[in-house]
């Protein structure tokens, strides 16, 4: 891509073209060096929009919450933006996206924007590049991002942290409560959704999140509100918008937004630095096919020395480029 | 990392037999794509719009209802309209060999019939998305 | 078989042994579904069959070998070709050419547009009107496909799911108006919406008001057309979308009985309603699995109707099926080919005891079948009836050690199915979850998975492949956009003809009836009467009871 068909999508995307903020998010999500040169100049239009995370187990009907909520917002005229974000499957590589699929009733709105985006693998960087996506969404001018993941590993519980509010999603009979502990996402969440109110078991699974709060000995003022919903009847929505349109506006008013804001740009700056560091030291020539070759040598190692000695020629490389 | 391909796999029209478009789907995925699956019963105008978000390499069209000489030429004409002409329109099903010729004169890639493997499917997807790209970059 | 002291081989030993000796030829030996088979099935295998109460006598409980004592004996099966395409006087051309030709009952395939509830001139119609079946958007076609066909004298069956109700009102009233009363009137609705949740796709409304309607149909049939069957509960969709033969089995069956419990659940004696239950089943290209997968269903469905249910009518424990051989097995490679499949596929249909029977095109992978290319189907079925003997004798298959055994493995395969089935609370429940979608998918996948590494074979397409197809210039049938215009206009003449007072009237009761507890066909034939069309019918229907939208699953 070249830097000036780069700008173009920059302007297309601020001038609201659909295609143009598709592919300037391509080029976010997959880490191209162009993007972050634009970035460094768009950024100051950026921070108006609202950023929402969606995360839970699997099966918590997380797609059609993110459907009903959306629809509830557009119907005060909002303007959203949805990152859907699946697992690519370590075996392939690949990825089945069949999120947007149960947001059907979406469909033909120019006031939302849906995007669907794979984990893409551990070193694909995941939180850098949804942080990057959303943006994107951002400067195209959506008033309100939704992020919607599946809470099981850590680079998800990072992207529910990197939003202003994050809702974590369980639903009665899923065993959740236990599998989110594992996940911890527990303490990523602002706003507790049991979603599925319908089944049985809602009132025990409400008991048991109140438990772990009294547990952590959290002070009421501060306990996240534990909220139910039928998202497939709309039952719930309206409170849930609701909660969410007040915790925004309190923490607007009251500075925990902007602090909560400068801590996510600082564990972003440092996901990004560590991002490059690593990928430096591995493409750094020769030191990943050497590390392979030390390993399947037949000969005793110690991981600590090979470690060492890695970085040592990782320095002393650094140290000749400098002079 | 080049950046993997994304393919739309959806159904236009009101054909419901979604066998063909889930076995593609599944099979793309083992592949190292990005399937989005844009689900059965949509229109054209709904497909494009998934295909433009979704800033999607190639879009997959499975019908089986006989009403491909109306759907595949829409799709293609909606893409141009929304400036998406580099998306491949691939897809199959019940499709007579002569309709397969008069819509690759419309700008549809080539089509899968019955009989067609799944790796045909993906390397001919591969190839021609990797060839566009190169074309776009030039 | 000499029987054995200990140290001295057997006669089966020593077949092992020679077996052992000769080797096996390169080959998976398996069923289509994937299902191992044994090179020698032997009495021991089948040891615990009692000739009795497992096989027993045609038209005696448990009706393995027929529901009725004679079977082809007195009256071979009903040989009914699925047809319908273009307009309602196209498709009246091609019924006559087909009574002509011998076929001895009606079927009637309806495009998409009517099949989901939209007439011909809607925007969601566009490109489809005409295309897979016929197209029929009120009263006046349905009295245009039936023209010069009185309806007392022939039994139709008709493939419509979703709106079943309505246009099987339009049926009623078309024959009504051709001077026939409800009474005389025998033939089908498939009105099967369970299987559409789970493999084709067609539908409109959620399961619960769908279910209504359907219970409405059984009811309406059991007091006012005593001779039809509202139902016939299919499989073949099922196996089309890649299912196994047991999940065809044990999916279809379990449908038929969420039925039958649906019915019981709104009051109805179940010897009222289930002697018109009627099944439909795939017949697909491995020829023993069918007849035992046939067979089983018989067994299956009698001894639960009966131990279950409490049925008393023997009537009641019957499962009556129609049989159409497999698309899905048909190539596109070396079209002719597909003749001799539907063949054998029609000739297991036969042997399995079918009650009627269509036979496949070798032309439908590539379009809707041609005049010449029906023709040798229906042939096909009148070979086997008048020329290959298979009709003379019943159920020749009995106390066959292989077929014996492959319907025990198909009764207890199915036996865990419905296990599986009651544990997640029932079939609208496994329909939620999308599991019996999920089963299909994984089916399909391994399937098509096996069939591209060689394991499975098909002829001309992974095997004696032409490159240059030289045969394969068959001449097709092509459906001309002049159908769609002419549709567009006939309804359009249609809608500024009628009474719209009349219209209003029909549609109203049609929104109060939805919304009570009545049986809604009165509602239906009034509407038809006026003629209210399709889509204007069904637009109450989705305002009333929503539309759905599926979960889905990989």
């Amino acid at each position: 891509m070249t830097t000036v068909a780069g700008a173009d999508l920059v302007a297309g995307t601020r001038a609201g073209e659909e295609l143009a903020c598709a592919r300037l998010m391509s080029l976010a999500e997959r880490g191209d060096p162009a993007y972050a040169k634009y970035h460094e100049q768009f950024f100051s239009d950026l921070g108006t929009a609202r950023r929402v995370g969606i995360t839970g187990p699997p099966g918590a009907g997380k797609s059609t919450l993110v459907e009903a909520l959306t629809l509830h917002w557009r119907s005060q005229d909002h303007t959203l933006g949805i990152v859907a974000v699946d697992p690519t499957s370590p075996f392939s590589g690949g990825a089945l996206l069949g999120d947007r699929v149960r947001m059907s009733r979406l469909a033909l709105d120019k006031g939302v924007f849906i995007r669907s985006m794979a984990t893409r693998g551990v070193f694909g960087g995941l939180a850098r590049a949804t942080d990057d996506v959303v943006d994107v969404l951002d400067l195209f001018g959506r008033d309100t991002i939704l992020v919607e993941t599946v809470g099981v590993g850590q680079s998800e519980v990072d992207i529910a942290r990197s939003a202003d509010l994050t809702v974590v999603v369980l639903h009665p009979g899923g065993g959740d409560t236990i599998q989110a502990m594992k996940a911890g996402l527990m303490e990523v969440a602002d706003v507790y959704l049991v979603n599925k109110a319908d089944m049985p078991g809602l009132d025990r699974l409400v008991q048991q999140l109140t438990d772990i709060l009294d547990i952590r000995e959290m002070p009421l003022e501060l306990r996240p509100p534990i909220l139910t919903s039928t998202a497939t009847s709309g039952e719930g929505i309206v409170e849930l918008a609701a909660t969410l349109d007040r915790l925004h506006a309190e923490r607007a008013a009251n500075g925990v937004l902007k602090q909560r804001r400068q801590e996510n740009l600082e564990r972003r700056v440092r996901r990004l630095v560590d991002g490059t560091l690593r990928h430096d030291i591995w493409t750094t020539v020769g030191l990943a096919d050497s590390l392979s070759r030390s390993v399947r040598d037949d000969e005793l190692h110690s991981a600590h020395a090979l470690a060492a000695k890695i970085l040592e020629t990782y320095r002393q490389r650094r140290h000749t480029e400098s002079e | 990392m080049d950046q993997p391909i994304r393919v739309l796999i959806a159904k236009p029209g009101l054909d419901g037999h979604d066998r063909g478009a889930k076995v593609v789907a599944a099979a793309l995925r083992d592949a190292g794509m990005e399937v989005i699956y844009g689900g059965l019963h949509q229109t054209p105008e709904v497909i494009v719009e998934m295909a433009v978000q979704e800033d999607a390499d190639a879009v997959g069209l499975s019908v089986l209802s006989g009403a491909h000489m109306h759907l595949f030429p829409r799709v293609v004409e909606l893409l141009k309209e929304a400036g998406a002409e580099h998306v491949l329109v691939t897809g199959g099903g019940i499709i007579a060999p002569e309709d397969m010729e008069e819509l690759s004169g419309l700008g549809v890639g080539r089509l899968f019939g019955p009989g067609a493997t799944l790796k045909e499917l993906e390397e001919y997807i591969r190839e021609e998305v990797g060839r566009r790209r190169t074309a776009a970059r030039s | 078989m000499s029987t054995t002291d200990a140290g001295r081989s057997t006669s089966l030993d020593r077949w092992k042994e020679s077996y052992e000796k000769a080797g096996e030829r390169d080959a998976a030996f398996e069923t289509v579904s994937s299902v191992p088979v044994s090179p020698l099935v032997t009495p021991a295998d089948v040891a615990g069959t009692d000739a009795d109460t497992d096989i027993g006598l045609p038209g005696q409980f448990p009706y393995t070998r027929g529901p009725y004592p004679t079977m082809y004996r007195t009256r071979l099966w009903t040989m009914r070709q699925f047809a319908g395409f273009g307009t309602a006087t196209d498709t009246n051309q091609r019924y006559k050419f087909l009574l002509e030709k011998g076929q001895d009952g009606l079927s009637v395939a309806f495009d998409l547009p009517t099949l989901m509830g939209y007439d011909s001139d809607h925007p969601r119609s566009m490109g489809e009107v005409g295309r897979c079946g016929v197209a029929i958007s009120s009263l006046k076609d349905m009295e245009t496909l039936f023209d010069g066909i009185k309806l007392s004298d022939v039994t139709t069956s008709m493939t419509i799911n979703s709106p079943a109700a309505i246009v099987w009102a339009m049926y009623l009233v078309t024959a009504q108006k051709q001077g026939c009363s409800l009474d005389q009137l025998g033939g089908t609705t498939q009105n099967d919406i369970l299987k559409e949740y789970i493999a084709q796709k067609e539908y409109i409304f959620p399961p619960e008001p769908s279910m209504r309607l359907v219970v409405d149909t059984m009811e309406f049939a059991a007091n006012h057309v005593p001779r039809w069957h509202a139902i016939s509960v299919s499989g073949y969709h099922i196996r089309e979308a890649g299912s196994t033969a047991v999940q065809e089995l044990a999916f279809t069956l379990a449908d038929g009985f969420a039925y039958v419990e649906a019915a019981l659940e709104r009051g109805m004696d179940i010897d009222s309603f289930a002697p018109r239950l009627s099944f439909f089943f795939n017949s697909h290209i491995d020829f023993f699995e069918e007849i035992a997968k046939f067979r089983a269903a018989r067994r299956i469905y009698a001894r639960r109707m009966r131990d279950k249910y409490g049925a008393k009518n023997p009537r009641s424990m019957h499962c009556r099926f129609h049989t159409q051989t497999a698309g899905c097995s048909l190539t596109a490679q070396q079209p002719l080919n597909n003749i001799v499949r539907t063949g054998w596929q029609a000739l297991a249909g036969v042997l399995g005891g079918t009650q009627s029977l269509h036979t496949n095109s070798m032309d439908e992978t590539l379009a809707l079948p041609t005049e010449q290319a029906v023709k040798v189907a229906l042939r096909t079925q009148q070979l086997i009836a008048h020329e290959s003997g298979v009709a003379n004798t019943i159920d020749p298959l009995a106390g066959s050690y292989f077929v014996e055994d492959l319907t025990n493995k198909m009764e207890a395969g199915a036996n865990e199915i419905f296990d599986r089935i009651d544990e997640m609370g029932g079939v609208i429940a496994g329909i939620d979850k999308a599991w019996f979608q999920r089963e299909i998918g994984k089916a399909a996948y391994k399937y098509q998975r096996e069939l591209e590494a060689g394991r499975q074979i098909i002829v001309g397409v992974n095997k004696y492949v032409e490159t240059d197809e030289a045969d394969h210039e068959l001449e097709i049938l092509k459906i001309g956009s002049e159908v769609e215009a002419g549709q567009n206009a006939a309804v359009a003449k249609l809608r500024a003809e009628r009474s719209a007072a009349k219209v209003e009237a029909a549609l109203e009761r049609i929104r109060t009836d939805a919304n009570a507890s009545v049986n809604m066909m009165p509602a239906f034939m009034e509407g038809a009467e006026a003629y209210c069309t399709l889509g204007e019918m069904v637009d109450v229907l989705r305002e009333a009871f929503g539309t759905y939208r599926e979960t889905a699953v990989f």
